[in-house]
Parts: C-alpha cells; structure tokens; sequence
C-alpha cells in the first residue's frame, strides 16, 4: 500500500508534468516549463525510496547512475543536426523499459489478478516493443546507416496483419495463464511489428513517425502505471500520449500530410516515384563570381536554408554573406519552411545557434507571397521543401506537402553537393528551369567562396 | 483506488488535458515540446525501480536494473538535451 503522503507526492508531481507541457508549448515559459518537469520527474522516482524497503539498493543506485551519464552525455555531445535521431534513440530506451518492466509484473501475476490488468499489461509489452524497434529503424533511417527511401519487402502487409493477429491469440493465452515465456513472444512480435510499421516510411515523413512513436510510448507508460496502481505513471503517460498524438497530428497538418497515408502511403504501391539517382540532364552551373554578381546587384534576396547548411556547418559564413549583402543595401530575410532540416523547428533551433537575428527567419505562410518580387532566391542544401513537384506531380511522394514558392521568384541559386536528389529521393524540375544557376562543392566552401567574390566586387 | 473505473476517469480525464494545454503551440517550438513529453514518459524510471527492489529472482533482477538504465537514459537524456535546444531560442531571443 502506498502511504498517504507519497500519494499526495505523486499527485504534485503529476501536476508539475501538466505545468511543464503547458510551459513547453509557450516561448517564454518553455525553458523553465522544461525545469519544471524535470524536477518533477525525479521528485517521483525519489519518492519510492522513502517509502518501499528496496532490495537491491547498491545496484539500483549503479544502474540509474550509468544511465543518466549515458543520457547526459549523449545530450551534450550531440551535433545539433542529429538532434531528432537523438529523440528517437531516447524514445526508443523509454518504450523498452516499458516493457521489461510489464515483463516483470507479469511475473508475480496470478489467480488474483483481474483480466484487465493482464491486458493492460500485454499493452505495455507489444507497444513498448513497437515503440523501441520502431525508433531503433528510424534512427538507422535518419543516420544514413540504411536507406531513408520506403522499403517494402513483399508480403509486407500480409505479414503486419498476421503480427496483429498473433499479439490478440498471444494476449488471449496470457489472459488465461500469466506465463513470463509468453509475455517473451509478445515482445518478439512486438519487435517484428515495430520494424515492419516504419519500414515502409519515406525519409521525410520519418521526423512524424517519431512523433507518433513517442506518444504510442506515453501510453505504454500509462498502461505500467494502472498495472503497478501508480497514479504519476498513469497520469504522465497519458499526457504525453494524448498531447503526442495530437503533436503528431499538428505536424502531419503542417506537411500537408495525413497519418494514415504516411503509414500506409507506400504499401498500396505507387508512392515511390523517382530513381533516387543522380541525373545526367544537363543543368545550368555556374562559378562563385557568377553567383556573387547575381547577389551583389539585387535588392531583394531570399535565403532558403536546408539540412545541407547544417550538415556543411556553413551557418555562420551564411550569416556573415547575408550582413554583407544587407550592408549592401539588400533586403535579406530566411525562409524557414515548417519542416525544414528534419523536424519542425529544427532550423530555428540550428539558425539560432549561428546567432541569426530571429526578426530574419520569416516562417512559410508569411513569405510564400513575397517571391514573385524577389530578384534571388538563394537555396542552400535544401531540396524537397522547393520541388515543385509538391504541387504539379500528383503521385510523388511530396505531393500535397505545402512547398515554398521559390519557382516564383526571377533567378534561383541552388548551392549543392551534387544532383543527387534530397531526402525524399525525388528528382526536382526546378534545377533544370533556365531561370536557374547552379553551385557545385560542400556550402561552407562555396559560401566563403561567394561572400570573397561580393566583398570585392 | 483499486476500482479500475477510477483509473478510468483520471485517464480520460488527463486525455483531455493533455490536449488542451498544448493546443496553441507554434510550429516553432514542435521540436523542443516533442523532446520534452518525451522526457516526462521517462517517468517509468520509477516503475523500473519499483519491480526492481522487490524482486528475489537473479533474472528478473538483471531483467530490472536493464530497465533502469534505459529509462534513466530517457528521463535524464531527455530534459537535458531539451534544455539545450531551448537554450538557445532563449538567447536568440534576448538580441537587440
């Protein structure tokens, strides 16, 4: 039985994960709505301690410690471009532990024990397992340890159905007699499922996966917290299930995408348009002079920023070309599509880090008018969120995402590392629009190459 | 508290919550909220803990102090990491 005063502990710390969401979600109260949490969190896990005569102390100490130093470092040593891949990765840990903490549970259940309580426990076992597997792919995806474009082995769907089958037969068998062997193949199907649901995502729609994945983790923490009757773990969990799922929605809105088609888009065939090869039609190149005079006599300039700007580190010389051109007498701003680099917001958090004023990032909707007025829209490693074929090419894999209208604009800079196409592994018409001038080699190179030839024109 | 219909209510009870208080976030701020909730669900830390002190079988032991370090990777790693990235909207925002 828990005390009273650890229940009214835990219910002060529930409140405190509601204050940290809600502080979160504001710009001014997000850093101490993330404090908040925090220290609600280990406020919670402290709480058991004072309470519960726990075997096992010594190493229960060990354990936590090496995981938050591995939980630090991780945080602290991470290039910020790698950030969502992090996410992933911590996400993926959560729902694991989920699970063998369900496995455990399972272990002292019997006759005693209500039906409810065993499914709720098969619960936390198969999504927990879905959430770790699915995020242990994504990371693969989003590190480049394994193609970002969707992989649809044959029989992929007859499969996934036969995994959702085999979890109902499997819970009905726990249901029946809570044996730890099967809660053990429930997490194996688990594992196949999580791997089989992400499989099929194209790299772009990956950062919405991991959205859902994240909320499908909430709840598996949720189902824990009814199984071992702790009110902060039910409470927690389901806000970050609910508010997750709603996240994920919000984002799928911002892509123009919906969940369902994200998910099951490349099973019914037909979304993988484009070879994912360089191509050889030939495109307009030019050198670092060319693209300095273009810049240098224009008085209306926009910056499209990509994750090739990030990965290139090139944000700091963009910034020093962009105070040139403004010292120049240019009007100067960045366009920051919703998604660009590999999550919402991500390239406000990466421009930020290069000190960019933040009156200079102008979001999507409120500069999709400005480009027919604009003399050049330079594209720095940025591909998917300017390919028109979002708008004109119904089939590809983007269509529907809403897109920066950079096709609008009089002359369009593309600085790229070759023709390889972007994350989505489609090809753009605009590079080959002859209104269209192209830079080849790594951006930080060809930035500080362009910003030399415009100091000295 | 055992009657599940409690349980019921406080989890319905918190879906509804959990959705109001982020409605009105901006896009801005996707990213760092994500990383946030997903420190919170680290929580399991304490569910981890829990099954592990009161455990007398050598598996379930091992089983249980794994546990602990993932989900102290997640709870720890998580805040950490989100404060980093909201470190900097702050200073971005302090500029002149």
């Amino acid at each position: 039985m828990i005390p009273t005063w650890a229940q009214l502990v835990y219910l002060g710390c529930a409140v405190g994960f509601i204050l940290a969401l809600k502080g979160l979600s504001g710009p001014r109260t997000a850093r101490v709505g993330n404090l908040v949490g925090a220290g609600a969190a280990v406020v919670a896990v402290a709480t058991p301690f004072f309470y519960l005569d726990l075997d096992h102390l010594p190493l229960i100490l060990a354990a936590i410690a090496v995981g938050s130093l591995v939980g630090v470092l991780g945080a602290q040593r991470v290039q910020m471009t790698q950030m969502p891949q992090l996410v992933a990765l911590f996400n993926g840990v959560g729902g694991g532990a989920a699970a063998l903490v369900a496995l455990l549970e399972l272990e002292h259940m019997g006759s005693f024990t209500t039906d409810f309580d065993v499914v709720a426990t098969a619960f936390t076992i198969v999504v927990g397992s879905v959430s770790f597997a699915g995020s242990v792919v994504t990371f693969a995806k989003l590190q480049e340890l394994m193609t970002s474009r969707p992989v649809v082995p044959p029989g992929l769907p007859v499969a996934f159905v036969a995994g959702l089958l085999a979890t109902v037969v499997l819970t009905v068998l726990v249901v029946r007699e809570p044996a730890v062997s099967t809660g053990v193949v429930l997490a194996a199907v688990g594992l196949v499922l999580g791997v089989l649901l992400v499989l099929p995502v194209g790299g772009a729609d990956v950062p919405i996966v991991i959205s859902l994945l994240n909320a499908f983790t909430g709840l598996t923490v949720a189902a824990g917290g009814y199984v071992l009757g702790n009110v902060v773990l039910l409470v927690a969990g389901t806000l970050v299930g609910a508010s997750g799922t709603f996240l994920t929605l919000l984002m799928a809105r911002a892509m123009g995408r919906s969940v369902a088609n994200i998910l099951f888009g490349a099973l019914r065939g037909g979304s993988t348009l484009g070879a994912g090869e360089a191509s050889d039609r030939p495109v307009r190149s030019a050198g670092p002079e060319d693209v300095a005079i273009l810049l240098g006599y224009a008085e209306r300039v926009i910056i499209v920023p990509g994750y090739g700007l990030a990965v290139a580190q090139a944000q700091h010389t963009l910034r020093e070309l962009v105070d040139v051109l403004l010292a120049r007498g240019a009007r100067v701003d960045y366009a920051i599509h919703p998604v660009a680099g590999r999550m919402p917001g991500h390239m406000n958090v990466l421009l930020a880090e290069a000190q960019v004023p933040y009156d200079q990032l102008v979001e999507m909707d409120d500069i999709n008018g400005e480009f027919k007025q604009t003399d050049v829209v330079l594209v720095v490693g940025a591909n998917d969120v300017v390919n028109p074929a979002a708008k004109t090419t119904p089939g590809a894999p983007i269509y529907g995402m809403p897109i920066l209208d950079v096709d609008e604009a009089r002359q369009v800079v593309f600085l790229k590392r070759s023709m390889r196409p972007g994350f989505a592994g489609i090809e753009n018409e605009l590079l080959f629009d002859p209104r269209t001038t192209l830079l080849f080699g790594d951006a930080k190179d060809s930035l500080a190459k362009v910003l030399s030839a415009v100091k000295s024109l | 508290m055992s009657d599940p219909v409690v349980w019921l209510t406080i989890f319905v009870l918190s879906v509804f919550v959990g959705i109001e208080v982020i409605a009105k976030v901006s896009s801005t701020l996707h990213t760092p909220l994500m990383s946030g909730a997903n420190a919170i669900h680290g929580v399991i830390l304490l569910g981890a803990v829990i099954v592990t002190g009161t455990t007398d079988s050598s598996v379930a032991l091992v089983v249980g102090l794994v546990a602990i370090v993932l989900a102290a990777i997640n709870m720890v790693g998580g805040f950490v990491v989100t404060d980093r990235m909201l470190t900097m909207f702050t200073r971005k925002r302090e500029r002149p």
